[in-house]
């Protein structure tokens, strides 16, 4: 049995300047492991994309990751207002993001399918008014 | 000449085993051991960040002396857009350019003339759609080898073709050869270096096999020679042959500026450089066109072999280049063989843990544990600088736990309470 490498983030809610942190320490981990770069591409866009949609739409939360030479799980929860339709919530262009992260350049309504786009896997469970939690998963072709 | 060389050297009197050059290398490439400041060789990237820290000026760089010129018939001399920036007072840069004759040079080639050649080939390459977008400037060598060592991803957004240094060296020595009959090896093509990087890239080129560059000497040891001649020279010579574009070369932006689009990043300074690569790893921007990226705070003329603040010198190149026309060279319609690259940029992994993804793993949970038993402040006093990168040298086998002189106080403790407990047993 392979060895894994679990990374634990707590993603704050409350500042919105730290958004982007935990997705940078798990490119930099996974560049020391000397994993595929596209695999680390892949993970580092769509860890990214999934971060900020927690700050921005769900107050923070958890995020965990798993390392492992066959795949890279990352699974995201948090406790925020949940996703009301998921099929409308995955359609490129939709976004129900705030002005003030407009302004930044957020809230293109790319941020669900980019996820989707660079992962393998991608499961979304999502209870209205409880919290939403995303579990994706980049598989390392095996050469 | 060994796998790696580098363009720093350290003098052994002076180095006090302080961990200044240590937290700053941009690539954990530095260590003390048994006292003094080492290079892992293979990750240096040749910032000369740790020339620049050290307060002891025991980092000292590597380059040629200018009698170097003695060692060839017919020398040229290739001076650096960032040597313009260091004179007060400097409006005709042909006054320079004829000290330089006098200096002993038999002939001299404005690396601008070869800047704006460049620049022109970049601007054709791109409207052509040859190039993947971003393109990054590979103008700046510690800037190209830092992408071939921790950005794998970008390598092919670097630009193909060689820095300007080495196509003036090409162009010049072609013509010198036709021009005096002599063979190449007797004609020596010197260039008059803001930065030793740049002595790495011609003793260790990426893009090529072998540079054209003969010999790299450091402005600021031509600087007082120049400065006496300067003053010496009456009518200067007609000589100068570079516009705007090229000049402008000399710092931060003026690459980028040069090829007429709008569409462009401009970043210098190695943490600045670093973050930026990093965003451009993560595709964060995604309407540009070129990104221009320099090692040094303000361009070339930031480099640790100028002698002039480089706000000031960028500020004078702003003035020399007032009235001058934009351009003065041009390509023909096809880019020259001598611009462009003739050796593919490799990735270089020398930060992974192991070759192998399952052995890499292991090391990194064994490097966790470390981690977590290892006190944290990051102190540097076991000569890495931080207490991860000595959890990563214990599992690579360079170092043990005992570096660490929190472990060794809480194994002092531990004794004396040992000690303590044997004699009051001793006393009861």
């Amino acid at each position: 049995m392979s060895q894994k490498i679990i990374m634990n983030f707590t993603v704050p809610g409350d500042d919105f300047t730290r958004a982007g942190e935990a997705s940078s320490a798990v490119k930099r981990a996974l560049k020391q492991l000397g994993l595929n770069s596209d695999v680390i591409r892949r993970v580092a866009i769509a860890m990214y994309e999934g971060e900020i949609n927690m700050v921005i739409h769900a107050n923070g939360g958890e995020i965990v990751v798993e390392i492992g030479s066959d795949d890279v799980q990352m699974i995201l929860t948090d406790h925020g207002p949940g996703i009301q339709d998921i099929a409308l919530a995955m359609r490129e262009g939709y976004s129900t993001a705030p002005d003030e992260v407009r302004n930044l350049g957020f809230g293109a309504g790319m941020g669900l399918p980019n996820m989707k786009k660079y992962t393998d896997e991608m499961t979304i469970d999502s209870i209205v008014g409880q919290g939403t939690t995303v579990r994706m998963v980049v598989r390392v072709p095996q050469s | 000449m060994s796998e790696f060389f580098h363009s720093v050297t350290l003098d052994r009197d002076k180095c006090q085993g302080c961990i200044n050059c240590v937290k700053r290398c941009p690539t954990e490439a530095i260590r003390v051991r048994d006292g003094k400041a080492k290079i892992i060789k293979e990750r240096c990237i040749d910032c000369g960040e740790c020339i620049r820290i050290c307060p002891h000026h025991a980092k000292l760089p590597i380059f040629d002396p200018l009698s170097i010129m003695e060692d060839y018939k017919y020398t040229i001399a290739l001076p650096a857009p960032a040597l313009y920036g260091q004179f007060n007072n400097l409006d005709d840069v042909d006054i320079l350019l004829t000290a330089l004759l006098k200096l002993g040079f038999d002939e001299v080639y404005e690396i601008a003339k070869a800047a704006e050649l460049v620049s022109d080939s970049t601007r054709k390459l791109m409207s052509q759609g040859a190039l993947a977008k971003p393109v990054i400037s590979s103008a700046c060598p510690a800037v190209v080898r830092l992408i071939r060592v921790r950005f794998p991803e970008l390598i092919h957004n670097v630009l193909p073709l060689h820095a300007p240094i080495e196509l003036a060296a090409r162009i010049s020595k072609q013509a010198a050869v036709k021009k005096t009959g002599l063979q190449p090896e007797e004609i020596g093509t010197i260039f008059i270096s803001p930065c030793p990087a740049k002595v790495t890239a011609v003793k260790m080129p990426l893009g090529t096999e072998k540079s054209a560059v003969d010999g790299v000497v450091a402005i600021r040891d031509v600087y007082p020679k120049l400065l006496g001649l300067m003053k010496e020279v009456n009518i200067p010579n007609e000589m100068s042959s570079a516009g705007r574009m090229g000049i402008g070369w000399g710092s931060s932006g003026g690459e980028a500026t040069a090829l007429l689009n709008e569409r462009y990043l401009a970043a210098d300074g190695i943490e600045n450089v670093i973050k930026v690569l990093e965003d451009l790893e993560d595709e964060k921007f995604t309407d540009l066109d070129f990104v221009e990226l320099n090692s040094c705070s303000g361009g070339c003329v930031g480099g640790v072999l100028t002698v002039e603040n480089p706000y000031v010198a960028k500020a004078r190149l702003k003035r020399i280049r007032k009235y001058l026309p934009v351009s003065c060279n041009r390509i023909d319609d096809v880019i020259p063989r001598e611009a462009k690259w003739d050796a593919r940029l490799e990735y270089l992994p020398v930060l992974q843990l192991d070759s192998n993804v399952d052995a890499a793993l292991s090391k990194m949970n064994e490097m966790n544990e470390i981690i977590a038993r290892l006190h944290g402040i990051d102190c540097g006093s076991c000569g890495a600088p931080s207490c991860k990168a000595l959890a990563e040298d214990i599992v690579r086998g360079f170092a043990t736990e005992d570096a660490c002189i929190f472990n060794i106080k809480a194994q002092l403790h531990n004794l004396e309470d040992k000690i303590s407990g044997l004699k009051k047993g001793e006393l009861e």
